[in-house]
């Protein structure tokens, strides 16, 4: 288990090619390209982030909603269980006290307790060590074979541990005992824009899986960035969807600029069911490419403030996201510096309509792999890996909205990913 | 010839022109294989194994392909690739008449910019099929993927 000491020093072994990384700038204007693509990098980033002081996003209560369910997922590339258990939730990783061997193989399923595959050793939902075969011995004729060594506690041969937190139907786990409750983790720029979607229970619609060749951070990078969305995402200029009206928010958190939330908000008279957006809602100035079918671009009102888009990274691996009547929670795997995995995960809410429902699921083409506004961020992330491979040294540049740091209602600016490198420099000690 | 393997041809016939419009980019003519109110879904097996409905992609009708279709040739950026499919396994599950039920399984190899071609995706194609103006078309177009981790992002329609 990773303290706050030892976060604070230097950790052994960091060798000299680390300590030169250079951000030439504290505020996180300009990122050296080898934090994209060094292995001692993402070593420590391992250490200091998943293993540090950070909740990282597990899964949706509603995804295992029965006693003994249980998800296999990741913090970081460390792979853990959770489970819910008669009391709660536990969270362990993924890996026998005995010889290491992984002991849950199944990405979801039902189970009182989960024997390794390799020696049988067995254990209860929470990580504890219930039983191994041989222990006693085993009698041959006269003689008795002796099994496990006396000194053994299986106590001390449980699963290792984390702390599991389920906040609003979002389930966090930590390896620390310093992470502050999720509330306070969550500070008071994010919280209420949390709580506003996990404000009632939500229904798991299912999920899926996004494999990029290219490092977590532009992902992070990407999700805090609202000066690309009309830029790289052509699909509403290229059907003449204009979007009149529209207010933005960009916010960071003030504690450490790590988690954001990006808003655009349609001004209130034009809040609006999904019907008439198909009437008349859509402005075209030139009929060669409009939509036959423009009911999937329809909003249903779920929310006090009219969102189109709700766009909120929680660091380091949940990004919330409501896009119309799409709602999902984005975790964000680190697989190697040069890879990472996203899986969207799809939810509604107990109370949906069958209508409601079947919007969610026709609003899942705006997002996730092939998605008509999302299809193109994994592909940027990839240019970048691949054109940054070489000089680590040479930096990017990030001025937009740099003069203006208080303008928070601005979708020009590149504040939200300068005041993350900040943060990452704090917590990587860069 | 015997009326079932009639059919089956004439099924298997309709599964290779679907594959050959898309593998030779006339996409233009991918939503023509449907009725104009089938529907055309890409679900992964996990989900749909577990009873789950969450898609990649979901046209419920053929104004949805055609919407598609031209976000694919002027909207959207991707880098240019090239799907090969192979078809295999075709059966006819059920048949009344009126519509035929149909599984067949596919292997897609995508070739991108740099010229490495890999398996994309694997998966079956969970069909019904009817017959309008003499032709097969497509009621309802399942296509159900075992390659859960999309690699990038999924463009042109399998």
């Amino acid at each position: 288990m990773t303290d706050m000491s030892t976060i604070s020093s230097p950790p052994a072994g960091l060798d000299a090619a680390d300590r030169s990384v250079h951000f030439p700038q504290s505020d996180g204007s300009q990122v050296p390209y080898k934090v994209f693509s060094s292995q001692e990098i993402y070593n420590r980033e391992q250490e200091r982030i998943y293993r540090g002081p950070y909740w990282s996003f597990l899964g949706l209560d509603s995804e295992i909603p029965d006693v003994d369910d249980f998800k296999a997922t990741f913090v970081g590339d460390t792979p853990v269980v959770v489970t819910r258990t008669a009391e709660g939730f536990a969270c362990w990783v993924n890996r026998c006290a005995h010889r290491g061997a992984l002991v849950c193989r199944d990405k979801y399923g039902n189970a009182h307790s989960h024997t390794c595959v390799y020696h049988q050793w067995n254990y209860n939902n929470k990580g504890d060590l219930l039983g191994i075969p041989f222990r006693r011995g085993q009698k041959q004729g006269d003689v008795r074979l002796v099994g496990m060594a006396k000194a053994f506690n299986d106590k001390e041969y449980g699963l290792q541990k984390l702390r599991v937190e389920n906040y609003r139907g979002l389930l966090f786990g930590t390896f620390s005992d310093e992470t502050p409750p999720v509330a306070d983790y969550l500070g008071p720029e994010m919280k209420p824009w949390v709580d506003r979607i996990f404000s009632k229970s939500t229904v798991f619609l299912g999920c899926t899986r996004q494999y990029s060749k290219s490092n977590w951070k532009l992902y992070f990078e990407n999700v805090k960035d609202p000066y690309h969305a009309s830029l790289l995402h052509l699909f509403h200029t290229t059907f003449n969807i204009f979007r009149v009206g529209m207010r933005a928010r960009s916010i960071p958190d003030s504690a450490h600029g790590l988690h954001s939330l990006i808003t655009v908000t349609k001004p209130s008279a034009e809040a609006d069911t999904s019907a008439a957006y198909t009437q008349q809602k859509i402005r075209s100035m030139d009929t060669e490419f409009a939509l036959q079918d423009p009911y999937l671009l329809g909003q249903v009102q779920e929310f006090e403030e009219m969102t189109t888009n709700h766009i909120q990274p929680i660091f380091p691996q949940l990004v919330i996201q409501q896009i119309h009547n799409s709602l999902v929670c984005r975790q964000l795997l680190p697989k190697g510096p040069g890879s990472f995995e996203l899986i969207f995960h799809f939810f509604g809410y107990e109370d949906d309509t069958p209508e409601l429902r079947e919007l969610r699921l026709l609003q899942a083409n705006l997002v996730g792999p092939a998605g008509y506004i999302s299809m193109e961020d994994t592909e940027v992330t990839e240019l970048v890996q691949r054109a940054t491979v070489r000089d680590g040294d040479k930096t990017s540049f990030m001025g937009m909205g740099l003069d203006a740091p208080e303008q928070t209602n601005s979708n020009i600016t590149e504040n939200l990913i300068r005041r993350f490198w900040a943060g990452y420099q704090k917590v990587m000690g860069f | 010839m015997d009326e079932k393997v009639v059919l089956w041809l004439e099924i298997n016939d309709l599964q290779h022109r679907y594959v050959n419009a898309i593998d030779n980019d006339d996409i233009e003519g991918w939503p023509d294989f449907f009725t104009e109110d089938g529907s055309y879904k890409i679900l992964s097996k996990e989900n749909h194994d577990r009873g789950l409905p969450a898609p990649i992609m979901y046209c419920r009708n053929r104004a949805m392909m055609r919407d598609r279709v031209v976000a694919l040739r002027y909207a959207n950026i991707y880098e240019p690739h090239r799907y090969r499919h192979a078809l295999g396994g075709l059966v006819i599950d059920e048949t009344d008449g009126t519509q035929v039920k149909t599984t067949t399984s596919y292997i897609v190899v995508n070739t991108g910019l740099a010229g490495d071609s890999v398996v994309y995706q694997t998966g079956v194609y969970h069909d019904t099929v009817v017959k309008q103006d003499g032709a097969w078309r497509y009621k309802d177009k399942a296509v159900i993927y075992d390659t859960s981790r999309v690699l990038t992002l999924l463009a042109t329609p399998i």
